[in-house]
């Protein structure tokens, strides 16, 4: 049976582990080639650990146990010249490019009175001026394969003002702006341009927010926003990734401008 | 290859023809079995033949042709008795049920100001309260399965935005998605999800007809589906005219199969954009 993204080409960000990986070996186990980078380094402001060229290293072996093709490269998407060669690159390997998704983001947990201007500025840089560089280092690939679809992981912190993570709701609000800013303006060129919201994903990203828990004990007024409808607490990496396959698959061919929560529930309460 | 709604029972309404024998033989190529009900017969407030027997008779032949199972039935969504009547048959004979399908719904026009009573009223009946019909007859049959289960009710991109002419049809497609959610919130502790889709302009005869498009060209005296064509594409972001009933049976199939197991309470557009623009 034919796979339901077979033929094409995905450029990821943020593919060495977590989401990004797992939307990886999703979209080539269904057929796609894959376009992957990752920062593969720490943040002096983020808390917990990034991934590894480890990590990169195993998301390749785990695309070409599916005997998809991959071109992984270490880059950072605040970097829109170092992002632009990778894809460049990654294009000229594999021929063409259909789907991006743009995945990479840090997350750190603190009250608004203890947001350092260096955290905000990290954030912003990466989850929303990231998102940006990815779309646009991307989109004159997509332009010349005559369509394409591009999906922005935003959050359920994208449409509700989570509290002690501000700079990460300003971001991934934005991210929300600019996806439809772009589902507008791509769509002559049949290129449909999606947000995907997460509730919490069981990820190392996820796992790595200590914190929340004392700063809501402080204002339990607060602790109900971040619960789920469905009776589950986090949601796996895979559950994205079928979302995120939907959107890229030709199955959604008419599907943009969508904010499409993948959150039991969570932003219905 | 395991379909991806293998073994699952769907009930869908409005399944003569269009969108509902479209997610009927979508979701059977994936492996569900069907229990369709369609009215059949006119209503007179439509300005368009709806469907018949022979439409239904047709449905059945396509999805087991499929070599899936069906139970099909003439049923009014707006008589419970009916619809509950046909349904606890299909559960009685095909032993579970997992996906609803809200589809059935009819279309008119007229200003809010000229709509007579009973279009206004057909409408609300059959495109609001015959969803919750079919909800309320399901529920006990989903929460008796112990196995969650996934509710679409099709809505509009007219049940996320206003539109001029047809206030009744905004209004009954409005209310789809405050229904939607509050299902979303009640059934979330028996893992049930409720969803709906939001389809723009669908090449169906709900729409192609000389009806719709007078009320898309109202600068023409007989306005054909060529005149229609450039009027439909305009209202869209993408360069699309209308999208395929099929387009709305694969986002169905995907909130329907345990892919979407996490997803509730979304209203997804199939709209080629019409909502972003």
């Amino acid at each position: 049976m034919t796979g339901r993204v077979e033929g094409k080409v995905a450029f990821i960000t943020g593919a060495a582990r977590g989401q990004g990986r797992s939307h990886a070996i999703r979209l080539a186990e269904e057929g796609a080639d894959i376009i992957a980078v990752d920062i593969c380094r720490d943040y002096p402001t983020v808390g917990y650990a990034l991934a590894t060229e480890a990590d990169l290293a195993e998301t390749v072996k785990a695309v070409e146990a599916l005997d998809r093709r991959i071109v992984a490269t270490q880059a950072d998407v605040r970097d829109f010249a170092a992002l632009k060669a990778a894809v460049d690159d990654g294009v000229a390997q594999l021929g063409r490019l259909d789907i991006v998704c743009a995945n990479a983001g840090i997350c750190t947990v603190q009250s608004w009175d203890e947001v350092t201007p260096a955290v905000w500025q990290d954030t912003l840089d990466t989850n929303l001026t990231g998102v940006w560089n990815t779309m646009t280092a991307a989109a004159p690939h997509l332009i010349a394969a005559g369509g394409g679809s591009i999906i922005c992981t935003s959050s359920t912190a994208g449409i509700k003002g989570l509290p002690f993570l501000a700079p990460y709701v300003a971001a991934k609000h934005g991210v929300v702006g600019i996806a439809r800013t772009m589902a507008n303006e791509l769509a002559r060129h049949q290129i449909r341009v999606n947000t995907v919201h997460p509730t919490g994903v069981d990820t190392p990203m996820g796992t790595g927010l200590g914190g929340l828990e004392p700063l809501i004990g402080k204002d339990a007024n607060l602790g109900p926003i971040f619960m789920n409808t469905l009776p589950v607490e986090t949601v796996d990496a895979r559950d994205i990734s079928n979302a995120v396959l939907f959107l890229a698959s030709d199955e959604s061919r008419y599907v943009t401008g969508l904010e499409f929560t993948v959150d039991a529930g969570n932003t219905i309460r | 290859m395991t379909g991806r709604v293998e073994g699952k029972v769907a009930f869908i309404t409005g399944a003569a023809r269009g969108q509902g024998r479209s997610h009927a033989i979508r979701l059977a190529q994936e492996g569900a079995d069907i229990i369709a009900v369609d009215i059949c017969r006119q209503i007179d407030t439509v300005p368009y033949p709806m469907a018949t027997p022979d439409d239904l008779a047709a449905t059945v032949k396509e999805v087991e042709a499929l070599d899936r199972r069906i139970v099909a039935a003439q049923a009014d969504v707006r008589d419970y008795g009916a619809l509950k009547g046909a349904l606890d048959e299909g559960v009685a004979q095909l032993g579970r049920l997992d996906i609803v399908s809200a589809n059935a719904g009819i279309f008119s026009m007229g200003t809010a100001a000229d709509l007579p009573e009973q279009a206004w009223q057909d409408m609300i009946d059959v495109n609001l309260t015959g969803v919750w019909h079919a909800a309320k007859a399901a529920i006990p049959h989903l929460i008796e399965g112990g196995r969650g289960g996934s509710i679409i009710l099709t809505s509009s991109a007219a049940g996320l935005e206003g539109m001029e002419n047809i206030g009744h049809y905004v209004a009954a497609k409005h209310g789809v998605v405050g229904l939607m959610r509050t299902l979303a919130l009640e059934l979330a502790p028996h893992s049930i999800r409720v969803n709906s889709v939001h389809p723009t302009t669908v090449n169906t005869d709900m729409i192609q007809n000389d009806t719709t498009y007078r009320m898309f060209r109202p600068d023409l005296d007989h306005p054909d589906r060529d005149d229609a064509e450039a009027a439909f594409t305009s209202i869209n972001a993408l360069p699309v005219p209308w999208v395929e009933p099929v387009d709305i049976s694969n986002a169905i199939l995907f909130l329907a199969s345990d892919e979407a197991r996490y997803i509730t309470g979304v209203t997804l557009p199939i709209d080629a954009g019409e909502l972003t623009k």
